[in-house]
Formats: structure tokens, sequence, C-alpha cells
């Protein structure tokens, strides 16, 4: 009885004694075991696929940390650079459309170009002109729906040319047909352009400026992947993506894994798409590690002390003679780019890219609660919050339901409550996910693992 | 002279009628969040999630009345049930301030931190209201559908367009207008309205003559809570009521704010109308207008649509930019109660 009393204070009391490393170690090693209890109570299949969600939700989580860690930028379209990163993935990957190349692929090309064009220009107006008065707001203007008028003209009959191409099963231009592990580098360009872009326009502005103009380039983007079929097929979905891993079935023909297989005393299926989930493990875990190392040495470089310096004092850093807006800029396009890669790196991992699945709650406040809840400014603490709130992300519902159940015990089966609460339990996600936001600012805003003093 | 009255009342049958509409449904919406911007200082990106709150309120005291065979027709029973949804939106509003906000105020957090904070809340009373009544559509107006009938229109005129006024666009207008003519004469006739504008324009002297900041809040919070369920109730009899919608207006709104200069409940409508009239008239496809003023046919036979209906949130978003690229402080030049 005592014993068990006193317990609790004593581990607490030698939790605090640990040196904030070793801490670190017994955070990592209880996440580590939560997954190694999955694997052994659920199945290891399950657990690896969780740890794969878990380290492309860690590199996520290091993106954003970069830009509201390092420099306190609040960006509220992760969804929209993640889904960039998915583009790049079948735009690099996926075979050409020949057929579809021939019908429409010019008039895009020289549309597109011209939409470029309208652009560089109205700007260059927009600035020569600064002494026209009236006539500054009026010839920009004209030059752009101009030049957007022309830019549809050339490109309507091709995207409908295109989408008519076998539509049921391309239908779109299809991509470069390259190995998609280089699409993780192009899903970084692209996010980082994109950024660079909105960072442009409400950078330098107030903080709240960019949080708008990322919610809204975010649910552009979506728009644009949903509708624009020539580019992505749209809702048709693109379905089998190359892999960068050898496929289930090849496996199970291998006359060597077969062998490895019963040595393990596995079923054949199983033994394969385990194989291929460690694959993919690896990978990203070599991705991650990468990431990580870069991200810790910038942190820890002259840079990254001049980067803490803007965020916690933009005028005084602004008084020793740094850039703050450039700074700013520079650090969201980094932070961006780390976003598209995750992206990319997802859609691979999916085998397919899907433009409804891209929902804010998954994307964007996901990534924010893992990066609050593990340690804004700490590299390991969004890499921690990444795993922990994916986790329980995943095993949310199932404890929500479970929870229901027992609330509900004492009413009969088909009462109209229960059957109501039991419908709703998928929305406990978003409760739970507002609570624990708002509980860790509340409470603990430097999160699990805090930012380190230096 | 026909073919171009009748142009004429093709636009406004689909631009001016639901743009008066829509304007003023997010001139409402942008009220509200140019308030809390004034005197909290931050954008509240849980006003979408408030205003859907407050209508779930308001839908289902709808259902109840109807029920309960209680009706105001040809008026809609949610204009009778509106009182249910206030007073709820007002007290989950005085609730999140006595319990989330108020301590951030008190440690005087910077704006991002607020901001974060009411992406919270907004999760937390999206939750809810999943959890109340669902992810589906649903409409609750009922009463006379239209003020004016296509048909009808067509019959009496003899013009060959039709255009139609819904009872639920002629309500949001004259609401509208009582509303913001309420607000305003209480922001500047009265004592507290006065020390709200005092409060908003210099806090540390609006605190030395002795103003009660804690009043201040609460009220600016009862005003927000009344106008976004007003604004989304209207919405939802003008659409129809569905909470990823409400999420979605989010954008249009703060859009709203901005071009007509965050903090300035004048620039809020001029924004609002901005707005809703831009989407519109973006989005609609000009090809039977064309037809009317210069013949079938030739300006090819393109929809004559400058972005499709898809993109009409994309809209908002150009808008934004544009504004923020050459007048960040909006139309009215923000910041002033």
């Amino acid at each position: 009885m005592t014993k068990s009393a006193k317990t609790p204070g004593v581990v607490r009391q030698q939790i605090a004694s640990l040196s904030p490393s070793q801490r670190n170690i017994l955070l990592f090693a209880g996440m580590g075991l939560l997954l190694i209890i999955v694997g052994i109570v659920q199945s290891w299949n399950v657990a690896f696929s969780i740890l794969n969600m878990c380290l492309i939700s860690a590199i996520m989580a290091l993106g954003v940390n970069i830009q509201w860690g390092y420099a306190g930028l609040f960006n509220v379209g992760i969804m929209g650079f993640a889904a960039l990163g998915g583009l790049a993935a079948v735009v690099v990957s996926m075979p050409p459309v020949e057929a579809a190349w021939a019908a429409g692929g010019l008039g895009v090309v020289a549309g597109l170009a011209i939409g470029i064009v309208t652009l560089l220009v109205s700007m260059l107006i927009w600035r020569r002109g600064q002494g026209w008065g009236r006539w500054r707001y009026a010839v920009t203007g004209g030059v752009v729906v101009a030049g957007y008028v022309l830019m549809r003209m050339l490109i309507d009959p091709s995207t409908m040319a295109i989408e008519a191409v076998d539509s049921a099963r391309t239908g779109y231009l299809g991509g470069l047909g390259l190995p998609i592990m280089l699409s993780w580098v192009v899903g970084g360009l692209f996010a980082a352009a994109a950024a660079w872009v909105v960072g442009k326009i409400s950078l330098g502005l107030r903080a709240d400026y960019l949080a708008i103009a990322t919610l809204g380039i975010s649910e552009i983007i979506i728009y644009v992947l949903k509708f624009e079929d020539w580019l992505s097929r749209g809702v048709k979905n693109v379905n089998g993506l190359p892999r960068p891993v050898p496929y289930e079935v090849d496996l199970q023909n291998n006359s060597w894994f077969v062998a490895l297989a019963e040595d393990m005393n596995l079923p054949l299926v199983d033994a394969s798409s385990l194989v291929v989930k460690i694959c993919y493990a690896l990978l990203f875990t070599v991705v991650l590690l990468a990431i990580l190392w870069l991200s810790e040495t910038a942190l820890r470089s002259p840079w990254g002390r001049m980067m803490r310096a803007i965020r916690d004092n933009e005028t005084a850093a602004n008084a020793m003679g740094k850039n703050v807006t450039r700074q700013h800029l520079l650090v969201f396009v980094l932070g961006s780019a780390v976003i598209g890669i995750a992206g990319a790196m997802l859609v691979t991992l999916d085998g397919q890219f899907t433009p409804t699945s891209y929902q804010p709650l998954r994307f964007t406040f996901l990534i924010w609660v893992m990066v609050i809840a593990g340690g804004s400014g700490n590299n390991w603490g969004a890499v921690l919050g990444g795993f922990l709130i994916w986790f329980f992300w995943i095993e949310a519902e199932p404890i929500g339901l479970w929870f229901i159940d027992v609330l509900t015990s004492g009413l009969p089966p088909g009462h109209w409550l229960r059957l109501h609460l039991l419908e709703s339990a998928a929305h406990t996600r978003l409760m739970t996910m507002g609570v624990i936001l708002l509980l860790v600012l509340r409470f603990s805003p430097r999160g699990l693992i805090p930012e380190a003093r230096r | 002279m026909e073919s171009a009255l009748n142009a004429l009342i093709l636009i406004g049958n689909y631009i001016v009628v639901p743009g008066l509409a829509y304007g003023c449904q997010l001139a409402l919406g942008a009220l509200g969040v140019t308030m809390i911007y004034a005197v909290l200082r931050f954008s509240n990106f849980g006003h979408g999630e408030i205003m859907s709150f407050g209508t779930m309120l308001v839908i289902l005291a709808t259902f109840a009345l109807q029920s309960a065979g209680l009706s105001i027709a040809p008026l809609p029973t949610a204009l009778l049930a509106l009182p249910v949804g206030i007073i709820g939106a007002i007290g989950l509003c005085l609730l999140l301030d006595r319990y989330v906000y108020k301590f951030y105020r008190q440690q005087r957090a910077s704006p991002v931190i607020y901001l974060i904070v009411s992406i919270g809340t907004m999760f937390i009373i999206g939750g809810l209201i999943r959890f109340i009544i669902g992810p589906q559509d649903r409409n609750f107006a009922d009463g006379e559908r239209f003020i004016v009938k296509a048909s009808a229109f067509k019959a009496n005129t003899g013009f060959s367009e039709g255009l139609a006024i819904k009872t639920a666009q002629g309500v949001t207008v004259l609401t509208t207008f009582a509303v913001v003519g309420l607000v305003f004469w209480f922001l500047n006739y009265t004592r507290t309205g006065k020390s709200m504008r005092a409060f908003a324009d210099n806090e540390d002297l609006a605190l030395l003559s002795g103003i009660d900041p804690d009043r201040v809040v609460r009220i600016t919070w009862i005003i927000t809570a009344v106008l976004a369920t007003i604004a989304g109730t209207l919405y939802g009899l003008d659409k129809s009521y569905k909470p990823l919608v409400y999420l979605h207006l989010l954008l249009p709104i703060f859009a709203a704010a901005i071009v007509g200069g965050v903090g300035n409940p004048l620039g809020a409508i001029a924004g609002g109308f901005v707005i809703a009239f831009s989407e519109l008239a973006i989005t609609f496809a000009y090809k039977k207008v064309a037809g009317y003023l210069i013949g079938d046919g030739v300006l090819g036979d393109g929809l004559l649509q400058l972005l499709s209906t898809d993109y009409k949130f994309a809209v908002s978003f150009l808008i934004l930019v544009v504004v923020l690229l050459v007048k960040p402080t909006g139309i009215f030049s923000g910041k002033t109660l």
C-alpha cells in the first residue's frame, strides 16, 4: 500500500532529476514502446504502416517548425504545400500520355507561358507607373484582363481535347516517366515556388495576413487539383504510381523470399507487405534524418542565431541591420519546401493521388497540433510531436468508440442517444484536437521537448 | 431596346439580386470579425464556426416550432427562432472568452498566439456542431419562397427573361439594414459604444479614463455573437445549412474585412459587397447577355465566363491579394472603430 502510493512521486522525482537529453531519450523510447505494443497486440503490419505515416508527419512537422519555431511565422496552408508535393509525384513519375500531348500539349504550354508573361508585364508596368495616377490602375488592369482572356482562349480548347483522350484511363497529360524518388525533390521545389509567391505578397505586413493568405492559397491549390483534369485527372484520381520499392507480387514469386517467409514463420502475403513497409520505413528514415541534421545544423549556425533574434525582437534585429522581411521570406520558403517533400513522400507511399483526400483538418491543423504539442522551436520536439500525435490520431477513433460504448452501456442497445453518439464518434477527432491544442497552449506552451536555452 | 432590357434583367436576376443578399450576409460576418479585431486585436478564425453554431441552434428551434405548429407565414419560421440562436451564441462566446481568451489577455500574449487559440476554438465548436446536428445539408427555409416569381414577372411585363426575388433575399436585405443601423447607432451615440471606440482607438488612454476593459470586451463578444448568428441564419435561409460550407465562408469574410480595412465597421460592410459582387460577376457566364446585346454566336460559342464557378472562392483570394499588394490598409484605411 505505502509502496504503491509512493511510487508515482518517486518516479516523478526521478524524471525531474533527469537531464534534458536523458528525458528526451526516455520520451522517444516511450514512443517506440507504443509502436511495439501495437505490433504485438494488433499486428506488425499495422505498426509499420503507423510508423511510415509517423515518419512523414514528422517531416511535415519539421517544415512547420522551421517556419513557426525559428521565425514565428504562422502558416495555415500546410495542406496546399503538401498537395503540391503530391502533384510533383504524379508529374515526375507517371508515363507521359502521348496522345494527350499531341491533342493539346502545345496549347496548354503556350497558354501557361502567356499567363506568366502577362503577370511579369503587368508587374513591370505597375512598378514603372508610379507617376501615372489613375492610368496606372487602368493600364495594369487592362494588361491583366487582356492576357487572361488570351490565355483562356488558348488553354480552353486544348484542355478539352486533352480531357477527351481516353478519359476513363488517362484524360490528362501524364508525367515525365522519371523515377518517383526524384519527385521528392521536385515536390519541395513546387512548394517552395508557391511559398515564394505567397510570402512575397503577405510577409512584411501583419502576422494575420500571412495566415489568411496561406489559408486562401491552400484552398485554391486544392480546387485547381480537383477541377483541372488535364493536370491531375481531378476527382478521377491518379492510380498506380510507380514505386521506389519492390512490389508484393514480385516478392511472392521470388524463391528466396518464399524461403525467407518460411524462416520468419509468417504467411507469404503478410511477409511481403511487411517487407515493403519496412523498405519504405528505411527510405523515409533516411530522409527524416537528413532533414533533421540539416535543420539542427542551421539552427546552431550564426544564421539560426539571427533567426531567433528576429523572432524574439524584430525591431532590435532590424536595428542591427538584418533584413527581417527577407529572412522571413527565406525561412518561409525553406519550411514550405520541406512540407512539399513530405507531401510527395506521402503520395509515393499511398501509390495514388487523390485531390479530395486533402482536408484542412488532417493536413494543416493536425500538423500544427504536432508542432505545438511536441515543442515549438525544437526540431526533436517536432519529430516527437509528429510521431505521438499521428499515433493518437489513428488510435483516437477506436478509443472514442470504446469510450462512448462504456458511457452508454446503461442504455438499451437501440436507444437513439446511443446510436447518435456512436454515429458521431468520428467527429470526436475534431474536438479532441482542439482540446489538445488549447490545453497545451495554456498549460505547457513550450511543449513536450521545449526549445533549448542557448 | 427590348433585348437590352432583357440583358439588364438577366444581370439583375443573376448578379444584382443574389449579390445584394450575399453581400449583406458577408457584410454582417465581416462586421463581426472586424469588431473583434478592433477591440481584441486578433483575427478570429473561429468566427465561421460561431456563425454555424448560432445557425444550428436556430435550426433546432425552428424544427421545434414547426412541430408545435407555430409559424409566422409568409415569413420563415427561422426569424421567430432567431433569439434562441442569438442567446446560445452569446453564451458560447462569453464562455470562450472567460475560459480561453481571458488568460491570454492577462498574459498580454502576442496576436499570433490568439490566432492559434482561435483555431483551437474553431475545432472545438466545429466538433460540437457535427456532434449535435451532424455534417449533412439541412434546409430550414419555410413560408412563402418568392416575393417575385420569375414566371409571374414574365407574364406581367412581357419580357422573355424573368426576375426572381426570393423571400430569403428580401428578408436578408431588410434585416441587414436594420441590424447595421442599430450597430452604428450604438457605436456612435451610446455611452457604451463610445467607450468601445475609445478602447479600440487607444487602449491605454481608455483605461486611464476609467473605461472597464472587461465590460468592453464582453459587449464586443455579445455584438459579435448577435451579428454572427444573424449572418449565419440569413445565409442558411438563402442557400442551405451545411457545417463545411460555413467553414469555407471564413475566407470571403476575412477578405471582406481586409478589403474594407480591418477594424473599420464601414469598411467591413463595403468589403462584403465588393467581394459578393465580384464573386458573382466574375463567375457569371455572359453568353446569354452577349446574345441579347450583340446577337447570338458573334463571340463564338464559349460561355463567356471569366472564371468557372468551381473557383468562386478564388475570387475572394484574388481580391485579397490585390488589396495586399496595392493598399494593405484596405479601402477605408482600417484600424479605427
